[in-house]
């Protein structure tokens, strides 16, 4: 499996994300860093991660910026043939930001910024993301983050919902999100965003492992592919 | 030629910053603040001549860039 990495100015998890998916592709040469001034991705990648952070400083709106990128186009043009790309808190905002997801991840509704970790249950398996949970499953992993707050109009909630495209949510919601909503999936279930990091709790010795499972279920979706 | 751009949030999609805006005007006395929106002002220098091509043009930057029409609405001003 070959993955690579976006890093933007003010990607702050990019080298943990790195590390989460060396140990499930084989080591880190088969992880690429890509900056977002390129315009090509490496060639033979099998998925990207966008990574969390405060992208741009969160000029305008987190991810605005960063969505329209250089490296953003080859991003979507990529997850559009059917490549697998996951983002991650600013990641999972530039995603939306750059019409893969849809909705917009808005202030937390107490205005705060969080940094704490939250009980997540998984909301269904039918994505490489979350195969190798079960559904109803609450795992614990930590959210970071000011702007987390999930909104959509209630006929793209009514989608996401009905097409099985909620893949977790929060047991407490801590920012506001609607319908409790922490991850969705694409429509093809191969784009995951998500505010909170998986990546935070994938070694024992950062904290837990609830994590790991997260990209063990990306190598499983590419081997058997 | 100047525009200036008002990005607002769309009816219905809640506004927390707004919200504690109007509980905090209400702690300062303001009495009958019904409600309070926050929203953003952009002001451009263009190199446009033309109000009708300058207007044209921004509004395409709002659709890309300046405001996620999934939750804000935009206006445009050419002044």
């Amino acid at each position: 499996m070959r993955a690579a990495v976006i890093q933007f100015p003010g990607s702050n998890c990019d080298r943990d994300m790195a590390v989460a998916l060396a140990n499930v592709a084989g080591g880190a040469k088969n992880v690429s860093m890509v900056w977002h001034k390129d315009a090509d991705l490496p060639k033979g990648l099998d998925v990207i991660g966008i990574p969390g952070g405060f992208s741009f400083g969160d000029y305008l709106r987190c991810g605005a910026i960063a969505a329209r990128s250089p490296i953003m186009n080859a991003v979507v043009d990529f997850a559009n043939k059917g490549g697998y790309v996951f983002g991650l808190c600013n990641g999972f905002q530039i995603l939306t930001e750059s019409g893969l997801l849809p909705g917009a991840l808005m202030r937390n509704a107490g205005l705060k910024y969080i940094c704490k970790d939250v009980e997540l249950r998984v909301e269904t398996t039918a994505s490489p993301f979350t195969s190798r949970y079960t559904v109803g499953e609450v795992v614990t992993v930590p959210v970071a983050h000011h702007d987390g707050n999930y909104s959509a109009d209630a006929e793209t909630l009514e989608r996401l919902v009905g097409d099985d495209r909620v893949a977790f949510r929060y047991t407490k919601n801590p920012n506001g999100s609607v319908d409790d909503i922490a991850g969705i999936l694409s429509a093809n279930k191969r784009v995951l965003g998500m505010m909170p990091h998986p990546e935070r709790r994938a070694d024992a010795q950062l904290g837990g492992t609830d994590g790991v499972r997260f990209f063990e279920g990306i190598a499983d979706a590419l081997v058997s592919a | 030629m100047k525009a200036r751009v008002h990005v607002t949030l769309k009816n219905g999609v809640l506004d927390p910053q707004g919200a504690a805006v109007a509980h905090s005007l209400g702690a300062l006395g303001f009495d009958g603040v019904n409600d309070v929106r926050q929203g953003k002002v952009i002001e451009l220098d263009l190199a446009e001549t033309d109000k009708a091509a300058a207007e044209a043009s921004v509004k395409q930057m709002c659709e890309k860039l300046l405001a996620n029409t999934v939750i804000e609405n935009y206006s445009v001003e050419i002044l």
